[in-house]
């Protein structure tokens, strides 16, 4: 027996998330074999290259955002976490401080100095490898230490000064003293081997943001420090997540089930952002339709939805008793409206792809380990 | 104390060493950087009903592998855990009928996962380069 297909209305039905006053409806997924008698939902790769669909809102290289259409939570949420937690980026990890007279002390200098995001030849980083650090308890070989490419190293040095030519009733000190502000612009980077070749020019490893403070000094106070970059993922200490944020909504819906017409209109239409709900007059064979609410309202404003994608869904339509039972919200289940940051290191767009290609890399080396299982 | 639980509580000690598959204690490395990742059949499993343990995963290969599993017709059942959050290791466990075997569902799950990825990557980069060519006309314009 062929397995039974649901109507396009009934499957529109499912895909539609409820959202009441104080509760939620129809929330986990159903499209399993075995939910609904007699249909399939088994996983066919056609049909998913059918049904899903990416549409673009924005791109830009510190920020993207885009929908995913046809994807299940599960999946939308794996590229989520893996953005935020499993691409490997550049982070200093090790301070070696060798003059610190700042009142900043060692541990919190070297702390912030991990913190600052850095940017350089995209080529050039991933051309990197790990850096394998060195086990605690010494059995088995050492690692081979730091490296071209594994390794990059920076310097930071700066003393204060006092400034000979600042005015006589200077305040600021800034301009009393040299260097009385230490900014991420001050670390400089020390290629060496093929570095040279991969980061030069507009290719230096350097700070993302130049204008980072990184401490405050007076005159006589000094600091003296070499970094040892080396690559991570967000997973192990946030320093190296690629991401600023990385997080998806679900596409609102809203759907007026009656008509809403005059003042009333225009007060449903404050109950959502702007451009959600826009106001059209009632037309003449509306108005003459029987049963379609407007019988004699010709010519009135009623409510129609623009654009739901930029509501909040803040339900606030259903506190007020003039709307009741004549609104539905909801939230379509298997559309992502996806909003990626990046830190700098990476465009954001690449890093989705970067994101794909990590979980599928994943799925690719468990599968190499079942054949040990299958032996 | 009394010694009698303790010694008890010995036993159920040494039981559960025997019943897991003991591997060797490997320092805490990188996930993506470890080549050397291991399955473990976690004892008790048929050729139909089996638990796999991961180590090193977490909710977001588990919940999406769940979901590829889920969506294969001959599993009757499956589901992932993560026994102890401060435990790096997740338990996935399927339950197929007499049509294929547990191993053979959890193969077709990354097969699929991946052919999903495939789909993904293929048409987000359709999507962007159309969206970034269709901006530069706009820009142009």
């Amino acid at each position: 027996m062929a397995p039974l297909v649901p109507s396009q209305e009934e499957l529109q039905r499912r895909r539609i998330i409820g959202i009441n006053a104080e509760t939620v409806t129809n929330i986990p997924s159903t499209d399993f074999p075995g939910h609904w008698p007699g249909e399939s939902h088994a996983w066919a790769l056609d049909q998913f290259k059918d049904n899903f669909k990416v549409e673009y809102h924005r791109n830009d290289p510190y920020e993207a955002s885009f929908s995913l259409i046809g994807l299940d939570a599960a999946v939308a949420n794996a590229f989520r976490r893996i953005l935020m937690a499993e691409i490997p980026t550049l982070a200093i990890e090790y301070v070696f401080i060798q003059n610190n007279t700042s009142v900043i002390q060692d541990e919190v200098l070297a702390s912030r100095l991990g913190l600052i995001p850095l940017k350089g030849s995209v080529e050039g980083i991933n051309w990197m490898h790990w850096f394998r650090k060195p086990s605690e308890d010494d059995d088995g070989p050492a690692p081979p230490g730091p490296s071209d490419f594994n390794t990059v190293v920076m310097h930071l040095v700066a003393e204060c000064t006092k400034n000979p030519a600042a005015a006589a009733d200077e305040t600021d000190p800034r301009k009393l003293y040299h260097n009385a502000h230490v900014y991420a612009k001050d670390i400089t980077f020390s290629p060496v081997g093929r570095q040279e070749q991969y980061f030069s020019g507009e290719g230096t490893i350097q700070p993302v943001n130049p204008d980072i403070l990184i401490a405050k000094m007076r005159p006589g106070q000094k600091i003296d420090l070499e970094m040892h970059c080396i690559k991570g993922i967000g997973a192990d200490h946030a320093k190296f997540s690629p991401v600023a944020t990385a997080s998806y909504r679900l596409m609102p819906d809203i759907k007026i089930e009656r008509p809403i017409i005059g003042n009333d209109a225009k007060k449903f239409a404050k109950c959502f952002p702007k451009g959600v709900i826009a106001l059209e007059p009632v037309t003449a064979e509306e108005a003459g339709r029987k049963g379609s609410g407007y019988e004699g309202h010709a010519g009135e404003q009623k409510a129609v939805v623009r654009d739901a994608f930029n509501d909040t869904v803040s339900r606030e339509c259903l506190r007020h008793e003039e709307f009741q039972g004549k609104v539905k919200l909801g939230r379509i289940r298997d559309h992502f409206i996806f909003n990626v940051e990046s830190t700098g290191q990476f465009e954001s767009d690449v890093l989705f792809l970067e994101a794909v290609k990590v979980l599928k890399l994943k799925c690719a080396r468990w599968k190499r380990g079942l054949t040990d299982l299958m032996a | 104390m009394p010694a009698s639980v303790h010694s008890q509580d010995a036993q159920e000690q040494e039981h559960d060493q025997s019943m897991m598959d003991v591997e060797p204690e490997n320092e805490p490395v990188n996930p993506i950087l470890l080549d050397e990742k291991r399955i473990v059949v976690l004892p008790g499993s048929s050729d139909t009903a089996a638990s796999f343990q991961f180590e090193g995963e977490g909710h977001t290969m588990g919940n999406a592998l769940r979901y590829a599993i889920m969506k294969n017709p001959a599993v009757e059942f499956c589901g992932y855990t993560i026994p102890h959050p401060s435990d790096p290791k997740m338990h996935v466990r399927i339950q197929t009928n007499d049509s294929t075997t547990a191993l053979e569902a959890l193969e077709k799950g990354f097969n699929d996962l991946m052919d999903l990825c495939d789909v993904v990557t293929e048409k987000f980069t359709a999507a962007r380069d159309q969206f970034n060519e269709e901006n530069a006309n706009k820009m142009e314009a």
